[in-house]
């Protein structure tokens, strides 16, 4: 069936007349109706609007206007701005919130012709590793619906795990890409700070948010990002640099290939099983010619002390602007201007939410923004000198996506540092900068293994080039739950 | 105990971009309320800014203006408090990196010495919305209109002294910002607002005295009152034993005073940081000596080019050149070939004065520079009189056409025939026997009314020159 198929080969499909956009907009709308109730991946499900968009889809395909992404069913994370449709960020704060306008990357892709089928759940302002932070409740791992889908893009990852949908968005802050992705075992992509614009993505922390690619391959996520990518004039912090054909080197053998392992990434704390399944990996590539060298990233220790108060401080100011004045959330009969700030904060945000503007409003409060902000800043140059060390003498570097296999829900709920180190792996590369992929590895229990590819700055291609290697020599990418095939 | 005064200003111009400082949204003054405000202004979920080019051209021409050291590297920063007129939550300001550094100006006081003044910094940042009390009862309104235009908040060294040091200062720096073209200047519109720091200490101490903000003051007049105000208070308390805080104050003009806002300890604190949505403005030397090509002479060197060039006095430079628009007004009369001191003693005298009393700016004077250097030129080759040239200028002011046109329809040319001038003196002379004796017994006084009753009879238009000297011939 349809939902077996990967993007690209569906895009084949299209473009040889086997099947229609409404088609399988009807297939994979009919699967989140069937499925969804045990996932709770989707937020809002814009059914109307996907069966107009297809039919669109199919009269361009008709005329010969059509891309290789021209009708393909996709789905957003809700943090993406969608013209009419609500947009919640997971959160009570915006549970009425209609964007009056698109965000640039919901703008591309639907010029790119995709077509739109929900916003999927996450954790709330993407805030949080295991999806439970969101008001809309927690997503489940389709492998195990005990057990979390990762996050904080859960909905998007498990959604796409469940073939409830081919593809979708998802944003990464300190992993949200990457580590739900190796949970719910799909291939997610962060691309480099400033490859995508971040405007119409609500912001957690500015200058680590990234939009990417979740889907089922990095052939896949090679071809969205194609559509995602380049310099956007309302975001200053995008580039202005070409955007390459991310498709052009997929095919290119690996032999040579210079694999940095970071001792950091393989010490205390990875389970055994994700490690074997990571081992394994590591020798499929040697077997495809590549060299592997010990490489070291002194600095990773800091990766998440830094990362939690660089996030918190950005995400302090930039979560002011729910203040129950124009938009979201507001409180019933407020009886002054101060009542109305504290009662509509204080019902529209969740804990994790509040935990965290209070961490950051106190990194920024005069008297502590030199001993933590400064600081910070200065282990983050620290932390991205490593990097810049070690790809002077290794192509891509390797490692787990996250420490262990998905983990129950409610297990790590009430502790937040522990669930704060599940995001280890993936952290520093945010605070570089770096594209950084998941990739699925095999099973560790049953249970998704990622491995983690990350990669110089702009240099996706080479990512992508490696994990399309992998994958042509590996099915791991092409496991479905026994109960949504 | 004799008290001095320090005063440092912040001032704040709005910068004359067409659209705002971080967004796309036109800048126009008095559109119906939040017409003129886009998603980024709104502090929609998701939007970003984008700094707008010329508003940090503006920066950077203001600062060289000054001679101030511009910042090639400067950061934007949040300044973050809630307020329902800030829609994000915070203010995109500078903090640590602004874009301009210290640089001075010379401001002249009333003795006619002057005085250099510090500027610390200016840098740029973004106006806040209006809240609406009014038309809405029990609720406010909010305007984000004016939310995201750019201002240039200047920030001067506690070297003033008195009010009126103050009011030179604001002056100064109010015609510089348009000469320079970076501001309208308009303080009705609040486009030119100033906070003042005011403290007193006794005369010979060193330290400062513990300060007051006065907030957002928007005339030259409330600004010189209210410091004045506010230096008398701070004595009282004082005197009366009490210790000056450290406050916010609002000036009231209504009721003439002013009142504590907040005081220090329940002042914000702004947890500034550099924004994350923004990379530092960097330029280099070439864009910097791009920028000051396009300065326009200063009013300190137009002044001096008055002096020597134009043997004005120092005086008379100094109130031509006190705005550009006079200055250019000016510049444009002499530029068609009249005497600089002549043109001088017209528009400080009669135009400024006929201004004032109509309240017009040099900008919408009826009379243009074209048709008083036309008018001037028929002063200077005797076709009219100085006093004649009065009931022109009204004629001209009036709408009744150029001068010769005025001249020619009133028939004010004036009499150069020594002929028909001789004809009127012996009129004179005859008519006034009683007096020509006198005059000639020795009361020399007598010679005034002599010329008075030739011009009379004249109706003035007899050149008075050849009327003294004739007159002078015929009586002796």
């Amino acid at each position: 069936m349809y939902h077996t198929k990967t993007l690209s080969e569906l895009s084949t499909m299209l473009e040889a007349g086997e099947v229609t956009s409404v088609q399988l907009t009807e297939h994979f709308l009919q699967r989140i109706k069937e499925y969804d109730s045990q996932l709770n991946s989707f937020i809002t499900v814009t059914a109307e609007q996907a069966l107009s968009a297809a039919a669109e889809a199919d009269k361009k395909r008709k005329a010969g206007n059509a891309g290789p992404l021209t009708g393909i069913p996709f789905a957003h994370k809700d943090i993406f701005c969608t013209k009419g449709v609500k947009t919640t960020c997971g959160s009570k704060m915006l549970h009425n919130f209609e964007s009056p306008y698109d965000a640039t990357v919901v703008e591309k892709l639907q010029q790119a012709g995709v077509v739109m089928l929900g916003k999927t759940n996450m954790d709330e302002f993407a805030m949080g590793s295991s999806n439970e932070t969101s008001f809309y409740g927690n997503v489940k791992n389709p492998w195990d619906t005990k057990a979390v889908p990762g996050g904080s893009s859960g909905g998007s990852a498990s959604s796409v795990a469940a073939r409830l949908t081919p593809a979708s968005t998802g944003t990464d802050t300190g992993g949200s890409i990457r580590q739900p992705a190796s949970l719910c075992g799909i291939t997610g992509l962060k691309p480099t700070y400033g490859r995508v614009s971040r405007y119409g993505m609500i912001a957690f922390a500015s200058s680590l948010d990234q939009a990417g690619p979740m889907a089922q391959s990095a052939e896949d996520c090679a071809l969205l990002l194609n559509a995602m990518s380049g310099f956007d004039p309302k975001d200053s912090t995008s580039l202005e640099k070409d955007v390459p054909d991310y498709t052009a080197d997929l095919n290119n053998p690996l032999d040579g290939l210079r694999i940095g392992l970071p001792k950091e990434y393989f010490g205390e704390g990875l389970s055994t099983g994700t490690n074997e399944i990571v081992q394994k990996a590591i020798e499929e590539y040697k077997s495809m010619g590549a060299e592997i060298i010990d490489i070291s990233l002194p600095n990773t220790h800091l990766a998440v002390p830094v990362y939690y108060v660089v996030a918190p401080a950005e995400c302090s100011s930039n979560l002011s602007r729910f203040d129950g004045v124009r938009f979201g959330h507001r409180c019933e009969n407020p009886k002054d201007l101060e009542d109305l700030y504290k009662r509509s904060r204080g019902e529209g945000f969740g804990e994790e939410v509040k935990r965290r503007i209070m961490i950051g409003t106190y990194a920024l409060s005069a008297g502590y923004y030199d001993a933590y902000y400064i600081k910070a800043q200065q282990l983050r140059r620290m932390i991205s000198d490593d990097f810049t060390k070690a790809f002077e003498k290794v192509d891509v570097i390797m490692g787990p996506s996250s420490p262990e296999t998905a983990f129950n829900i409610g297990e790590k709920s009430n502790d937040p540092i522990s669930m704060y180190l599940s995001d280890i792996y993936t952290i520093a590369v945010n605070l570089a900068g770096l594209p950084g992929m998941s990739v699925p590895a095999g099973f560790s229990e049953n249970m998704p293994v990622g491995l983690q590819i990350i990669a110089n700055h702009f240099d996706e291609s080479r990512l992508l080039n490696a994990a399309h290697q992998y994958q042509q020599k590996t099915d791991w990418h092409k496991q479905i739950p026994e109960q949504f095939k | 105990m004799e008290w001095e005064t320090v005063i440092g200003l912040e001032i704040h111009t709005q910068l004359r971009t067409k659209s705002k400082i971080f967004s796309s949204a036109s800048t126009a003054f008095g559109a119906e309320p939040n017409t003129q405000a886009c998603a980024v202004d709104l502090g929609l979920p998701g939007v970003l800014p984008v700094v707008n080019a010329e508003a940090i051209r503006m920066a950077t021409k203001f600062g060289l203006a000054t001679g101030s050291a511009i910042c090639k590297h400067s950061v934007f920063a949040r300044k973050n408090y809630f307020y329902p007129d800030s829609p994000k939550g915070y203010q995109i300001s500078q903090m640590e990196l602004p874009i301009v550094g210290e640089g001075a100006i010379d401001i002249e006081l009333e003795d006619g010495t002057k005085k250099t003044i510090g500027i610390t910094r200016a840098h740029l940042e973004e106006d806040a919305g209006k809240s609406l009390h009014e038309d809405y009862q029990g609720m406010t309104g909010i305007d984000l209109n004016r939310a995201g235009t750019p201002l240039l908040e200047i920030v001067s060294e506690p070297d003033m002294r008195s009010a009126k040091e103050a009011v030179a200062y604001m002056k100064k720096i109010h015609s510089l910002v348009q000469y320079i073209e970076i501001s309208d200047g308009n303080m009705a519109e609040s486009s030119f607002r100033c906070d003042a720091n005011v403290s007193v200490r006794p005369k010979g101490q060193k330290e400062y005295g513990t300060r007051a903000e006065l907030k957002n003051i928007n005339s030259f007049r409330f600004v010189e009152r209210a410091i004045n105000l506010e230096i008398e208070r701070q004595i009282d308390v004082i005197e009366d034993g009490g210790k000056v805080v450290q406050e916010t104050r609002l000036y009231d003009a209504d009721k003439h005073e002013t009142r504590s806002m907040r005081s220090k300890e329940e002042a914000n604190d702004y947890r500034y940081f550099p924004d994350p949505d923004l990379l530092p403005v960097v330029f280099d030397d070439a864009y910097i000596e791009e920028i000051r090509k396009t300065l326009p002479e200063l009013p300190d060197e137009k002044t001096a080019r008055f002096v020597s060039d134009l043997g004005l006095s120092e005086y008379d430079a100094g109130i031509l050149t006190a705005s550009r628009e006079l200055a250019d007004f000016f510049e444009a009369v002499i530029g068609q070939s009249v005497d600089a001191k002549l043109t001088a003693n017209w528009i400080i005298g009669d135009v400024s004065a006929r201004l004032n009393k109509e309240d017009l700016t040099i900008a919408e004077c009826p009379v243009s520079s074209k048709l008083l250097a036309g008018m001037l030129k028929r002063i200077e080759d005797n076709t009219i009189s100085g006093k004649i040239a009065k009931d022109v200028f009204n004629g001209m002011w009036n709408g009744e056409g150029d001068a010769d046109t005025v001249i020619d329809k009133k028939g004010l040319k004036q009499i150069t025939d020594d002929s028909a001038i001789e004809a009127i003196i012996d009129e004179v002379i005859a008519n006034s026997p009683d007096q020509l004796e006198q005059y000639r017994s020795g009361k020399d006084k007598l010679f005034g009314y002599f010329v008075g009753q030739v011009m009379k009879a004249s109706q003035g238009k007899a050149n008075p020159a050849q009327v003294n000297q004739m007159l002078k011939d015929k009586l002796s």
